[in-house]
């Protein structure tokens, strides 16, 4: 009895730890001394409506490039302090409104601007148009970028990651510096999350897809 | 008991007592002018000084109750403890057992203090408009001008100028506050910037679940349910900086869930307002109308959203962002 009850306990432990840690690989990617000191640094993510592996390959997520030119499964990026960071998304998925249109909003960029495939953008109307795929977001630096979406309707979207540049996509670039040395969350916006409640559940509450940190250094 | 012993029982209590008042007069002081100042939540606005005062009030109160047993456990250790040579022991049995003069007077004196504590809790929450929590979409308690400012936030029309109650919107979502302005033409900012010497009617609410806007320093505190308006005052009494932090556990990134917000002077104040509304204009104009709550969608993403355009003009609901389908 106590045997079975043992086994009981084991499995619930099991599957808790399992739901806590959904196995995300990756680690931290080092963008430090990938440039000369004080020089901007490139960081260049993709983000696309499914992973396609790991423990949830239906998930929205997100991949960085490596310095070392690899696409990586991680949203936990190492920046240099007080850094002009020159940051490209290309965005291959398909977009809804936001649910706080305060996000279509472009701030905390140099010059509070962004660019969608070589167009300004400072601001975008979610209720029209394609909508937004994601919000590239860092609150305690003011920093926010709506990732303008691809038509839901084209019938060349991405499937699965990594995504070729064949397929449809928006191409954001912007600029933003670094502040002193800290850990700085960021996270999406759009309530993703699809099929969860409000939206933000899964990708959204999981660390390694919808958010995760600039951990900036000295 | 004999005569004897009940004098000297008296020269016991006599000297207890004289010990308890002077040093409860003496600890009282030195924290009403050392400490009291210095006690959280601070002085920056109206209910922050009336809650530090509260809490001082509280502690005065209760630090000669502390210091009596302290005392009295002091005296009994020195002056009657148990002998070291086999005496009888002094303290303890059958008169330290029951002595009922002794309970009726701690119970009495405890439950007055009580009593009273709690009639001024209520007495400072009336006169205090709340005292710095959320009243709930009714507030009570509102100061002087809140109606009329709340009213015209809400038709759209209001304008603000010094002197006069400044209606916040505090709108909670997974994981950041932002705040809307409708005296300045309902535009939205991710930061909290208020005027110094003037009445702020905050009115919180949600986008998806539970939150709560805890401004430490401003002594304000009120949760931001979705479809709820949770209305809370304070008035502004000093320039300077404060924390605003989420209190409800709200999920991943709760913890990242703070800001700073500023008072400033009323002529920074209205310089920041009026520029940030042309700043925001354009983004402004796809918000959705000034309204109390809104409608959060039901699910995000391109799945169960509620219904869209049946509102009229004005309600109490307003669908936020969720214009869905995107056409
Ligand atoms: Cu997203
Ligand atoms: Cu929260």
């Amino acid at each position: 009895m106590l045997g079975l009850f043992a086994v009981a306990v084991g499995l619930v432990i099991t599957a808790v730890a399992g739901f806590l840690t959904p196995g995300v690989p990756g680690g931290i990617v080092n963008f430090t001394g990938a440039q000369p000191s004080g020089q901007p640094v490139n960081l260049t993510v993709q983000t696309f409506g499914a992973i396609g592996t790991g423990p949830h390959p239906t998930w929205v997520s997100y991949l960085v490039k490596s310095p070392q030119g690899q696409w990586v499964h991680s949203t936990d990026w190492e920046l240099p302090a007080n850094t002009v960071i020159n940051m490209t998304v290309i965005q291959y998925d398909s977009g809804s409104p936001l649910r706080n249109q305060q996000w279509g909003q472009v701030t905390g960029t140099i010059g509070n601007t962004a660019s969608v495939n070589g167009k300004a953008l400072s601001q975008y109307d979610s209720n029209s148009g394609n909508g937004v795929g994601h919000t590239f977001t860092v609150p305690a630096l003011g920093l926010d970028i709506p990732l303008v979406a691809v038509p839901s309707t084209s019938k060349n979207i991405c499937g699965t990651a990594p995504c070729a540049s064949s397929f449809d996509h928006n191409t954001i670039t912007f600029s933003f510096k670094t502040p002193g040395a800290g850990n700085y969350s960021w996270q999406c916006f759009v309530p993703c999350g699809l099929g969860y409640l409000f939206g933000n559940g899964g990708p959204m509450s999981t660390q390694g897809y919808m958010g995760g940190f600039l951990k900036v250094v000295a | 008991m004999s005569p004897q012993n009940s004098k000297s029982e008296v020269g016991h209590l006599r000297r207890i007592a004289v010990v308890w008042v002077v040093v409860s007069v003496v600890a009282d002081l030195l924290f009403w002018f050392l400490v009291g100042p210095h006690v959280p939540p601070g002085r920056m606005t109206e209910t922050a000084i009336n809650n530090q005062r509260t809490f001082n009030i509280l502690f005065v109160i209760a630090l000669p109750v502390l210091i009596g047993v302290w005392v009295y456990l002091g005296y009994a250790a020195t002056v009657w403890s148990a002998k070291r040579d086999g005496a009888p022991e002094s303290v303890g049995g059958e008169a330290a057992r029951t002595n009922q003069k002794a309970q009726v007077w701690w119970m009495s004196v405890t439950s007055v203090i009580v009593i009273l504590l709690a009639v001024y809790g209520f007495y400072a929450v009336v006169v205090e408009h709340g005292s710095g929590g959320g009243e709930g979409p009714n507030p009570v308690w509102s100061p002087e001008g809140a109606i009329q400012a709340e009213t015209a936030a809400l038709g759209g029309g209001s304008s603000w100028t010094p002197g006069h109650v400044l209606v916040v919107q505090v709108i909670g979502q997974q994981w950041k506050f932002t705040y809307r302005y409708p005296g300045f033409g309902g535009f939205e900012s991710d930061q909290l910037i208020l005027p110094n010497h003037t009445t702020i009617a905050f009115n919180v609410t949600s986008l998806d679940v539970i939150h709560s806007f805890w401004a430490y320093q401003l002594s304000v505190k009120a949760d931001a349910n979705p479809q709820v308006n949770n209305v809370a005052y304070t008035e502004t009494k000093q320039l300077g900086s404060f924390v605003v932090r989420c209190s409800e556990l709200c999920g991943l990134w709760h913890g990242s869930m703070f800001n700073d917000g500023r008072i400033v002077s009323q002529s920074d104040f209205t310089n920041w307002a009026t520029s940030t509304q042309t700043a925001n204009a354009a983004n402004t104009a796809h918000l959705p109308p000034f309204a109390w709550t809104y409608v959060p969608d039901a699910n995000g993403a391109s799945g169960g959203f509620y219904p869209d355009g049946t509102f009229t003009p004005y309600s109490p609901s307003e669908i936020y962002g969720a214009k869905s389908p995107a056409s």
